[in-house]
């Protein structure tokens, strides 16, 4: 039984949606992580939804390219954020204004 | 020995080298015999080669050296070359025999002085640069020496420099100059352009096609003679020479009496064969050469101060030399040139002589006396005065007396009673100052104990005196064939017109007339500072307006202050504070303030919030994603 393709660019558009929002509003660098991480699976699964319409694997490998990526990611993006918690006793983004003018 | 002529500038250039560069470190003794030793080679070198010249036949003068080619830009070329001709060979010989003496001299008189090193090698350079002048085969190499030498002049006015008044006085003398060398350098453009070649034979055998009265011819020659009034201190330029009396008095002995200002006369001769072709330029030269003769003359009437009376005498023998070109007497010029070399130094080094025994003291109303304490000086002093009085049969009298001769004969009356009235005050002030520094009493303060100078300053005196005596033989008048120095000049020289015969009666006559007015000058100084000396302060107060202009030289200081020094300040600190501060600095600054105050508003933007950077990332996709759907899609 196949899956209409609507089916899975709905969810995969709710899913983006709801990362995207989570990085803007939330204020944990844990949490904005993980709506980042969201926000690559539904992609992800825009991808493999194309590729199971149009029988082409080209989707599939770019999911495990996507997905290295965002492992890559997350152990760069965490050590990071291990490296700020000893610095500045905080993971909150609002507190990490260093950038600022 | 004629091949290395290049020779003789390049030994007080090796002697600058080595006493500039090592001078710190070598003893005074070593670097006075260097820098006395460097320019002593070049005067025997010079002596060589001309012995040699007079051997050699007439078809084979004169000799052009090319050392190598300095420039060679299409059809312009400017070789590093030398020419040996009559003409240079007695500036040669003229500049290298005084520098030497006055090197020696100079080892004795600056023997105190912590700048002994520094001293000599500006000496060397100066000399390197007056040979290069005098040796030179181009306009281009000549106005190589020509800066030069300027250089060196400005650098030696001012060598006490940490006194203000040397170095002002250096710094007059070289903007001065400034504006004599840019007329030179716009002659030397003209000449190019009309001729096509810098070298002097090529232009001046060019020059014989062109009609007399040319108005290019005109304008070059007008040009040159521009450059030659600065340099050699003529109207208008001349008030440099004065003020550079602030330097050491060797330095004006060789510098601004005996060859640097001689510079502008022996270019004026060199380049007699385009003078001849402007009747114009000739009668300019000869104008400001007679204006020169008496108002520097009658400056020097109330001077105090010895050198200064020797410096405007100086500019008024100059006049004399320009007023002799000015008439076409071109070699009378040069054997005033000469012989003024030997008396005029004599008479520098004799103040300086004086000077030095009197600890400095320049004051001749601080003198007085001094015959019995310095007899050397007093003897040699009297003998300069005498020729540069005119009086048979020192060498002055020989070549003066030419000048007024063919001022008349050549020129006008007006020039030749100029000329005359010059002769007589230049006697009268002359033995004005022998009178005030040699005889009377003694007015010197209680603690200065005159003192005769050490031999090494007293046998440069005595040669240059005995020279003083019997230099002007070599112009013997009258009798065709004994004034060898004009037979061996006239190659040369253009002359104005074929030599004509006077009658020897008539030139007799003139010459017991001038020796005459000499005398007479003579006289009435004697009677004024030996037998009266309250006569002269009973003149001053009949006159008390003339004395006045007089004794502040006419205030041509004060004028060319007024007039084009204080606009210039005016012009220039409107250019300083207007145009510069104001507009140049008000762009950049401006255009910087404006990038300020724009990044101050937009640095706003980076508010370090993550959320915000993240949105315009975002709302940046969403934008550049919709315009591809939009557009492309």
């Amino acid at each position: 039984m196949a899956v209409p393709l609507e089916c899975y660019l709905g969810l995969s558009v709710a899913l983006f949606t709801l990362g995207a929002i989570g990085v803007l509003i939330r204020r944990n660098i844990l949490i904005i992580l993980m709506c980042i991480e969201m926000m690559l699976n539904a992609v992800n699964l825009a991808f493999i939804g194309f590729a199971d319409t149009f029988k082409a694997v080209d989707g599939q490998m770019f999911v495990f390219f996507v997905m290295t990526v965002a492992a890559a990611e997350v152990a760069v993006g965490l050590a990071l954020v291990v490296a700020v918690f000893r610095n500045r006793a905080t993971v909150s983004v609002d507190d990490l204004n260093l950038m600022k003018w | 020995m004629i091949d290395y002529v290049w020779l003789i500038p390049v030994f007080p250039l090796v002697g600058f080298l080595i006493n500039g560069l090592l001078g710190q470190k070598l003893s005074k003794n070593t670097v006075g015999a260097i820098g006395s030793g460097a320019v002593g080679l070049s005067f025997l070198l010079t002596v060589g080669i001309f012995l040699e010249y007079l051997k050699l036949p007439p078809q084979a003068r004169p000799v052009e050296k090319v050392v190598y080619t300095w420039i060679a830009s299409g059809a312009f070329q400017a070789p590093v070359a030398f020419l040996v001709d009559p003409l240079s060979l007695i500036m040669l010989l003229v500049v290298s025999g005084v520098s030497t003496l006055i090197h020696i001299y100079s080892v004795g008189y600056m023997h105190d002085d912590p700048g002994f090193y520094r001293y000599f090698s500006y000496l060397n350079l100066f000399v390197f640069a007056m040979l290069t002048l005098v040796g030179a085969n181009n306009f281009l190499l000549m106005f190589v020496g020509w800066e030069g030498v300027g250089l060196c002049s400005y650098l030696l006015i001012g060598f006490w420099y940490e006194k203000q008044s040397a170095s002002d006085a250096g710094k007059k003398a070289f903007v001065v100059n400034r504006i004599g060398d840019f007329g030179f350098l716009l002659g030397m453009f003209l000449i190019f352009w009309t001729f096509g070649s810098l070298n002097f034979r090529e232009v001046f055998a060019l020059a014989g096609n062109f009609p007399v009265g040319d108005l290019t011819i005109t304008a070059i020659t007008l040009c040159l003679f521009l450059g030659a009034t600065g340099k050699s201190a003529q109207l208008p330029l001349y008030t440099w020479l004065p003020d550079a009396m602030e330097g050491p008095t060797p330095v004006s002995a060789l510098i601004h009496a005996a060859t640097m200002v001689t510079a502008g006369v022996y270019m004026v001769a060199r380049c007699s064969a385009l003078y001849v072709l402007a009747p114009i330029s000739l009668t300019t030269v000869a104008i400001v050469g007679a204006g020169t003769a008496i108002f520097a003359a009658t400056i020097g009437l109330a001077q105090f101060d010895i050198k200064r009376v020797l410096a405007y005498s100086t500019v008024s023998q100059l006049g004399y030399m320009f007023l002799a070109c000015g008439v076409g007497a071109f070699i009378s010029g040069i054997f005033h040139l000469m012989t003024h070399a030997f008396f005029k130094a004599l008479l520098f080094l004799d103040s300086g002589s004086v000077i030095h025994g009197m600890h400095g003291e320049q004051d001749m109303r601080k003198m007085g006396g001094l015959k019995k304490k310095m007899p050397i000086t007093y003897k040699t002093y009297i003998l300069a005065t005498l020729a540069i009085a005119g009086i048979f049969p020192f060498a002055g009298f020989f070549s003066k007396d030419e000048i007024l001769f063919f001022s008349l004969v050549d020129g006008h009356l007006v020039y030749w009673g100029i000329a005359t009235a010059a002769a007589f005050i230049t006697a009268f002030y002359m033995f004005r100052s022998v009178f005030m520094t040699f005889h009377g009493e003694a007015r010197w303060d209680p603690h200065v104990h005159p003192h005769e100078s050490p031999p090494l300053m007293t046998v440069p005196l005595i040669i240059l005196a005995v020279l003083s005596v019997v230099g002007g033989f070599v112009g013997f008048p009258i009798i065709e064939g004994l004034h060898v120095f004009r037979d061996f000049l006239a190659p040369s020289i253009t002359p104005l017109k074929a030599a004509e015969h006077h009658s020897v009666t008539f030139e007799v006559a003139m010459m017991i007339f001038s020796m005459g007015v000499a005398g007479v000058g003579i006289y009435t100084a004697y009677k004024m500072y030996m037998v009266k000396p309250e006569l002269p302060d009973k003149v001053v107060a009949k006159f008390p307006t003339v004395y006045d202009y007089v004794y502040n030289k006419y205030y041509v200081d004060e004028l060319y202050d007024a007039t084009v020094v204080e606009p210039i300040k005016d012009g220039s600190n409107f250019l300083w504070t207007g145009v510069d501060d104001q507009v140049v600095d008000g762009a950049v600054n401006g255009s910087a303030g404006f990038v300020a105050w724009l990044s101050a508003h937009l640095r706003k933007l980076e508010t370090g919030f993550l959320s915000n950077y993240a949105l315009a990332i975002l709302l940046g996709v969403t934008v550049i994603v919709g315009y591809l759907l939009g557009y492309v899609g």
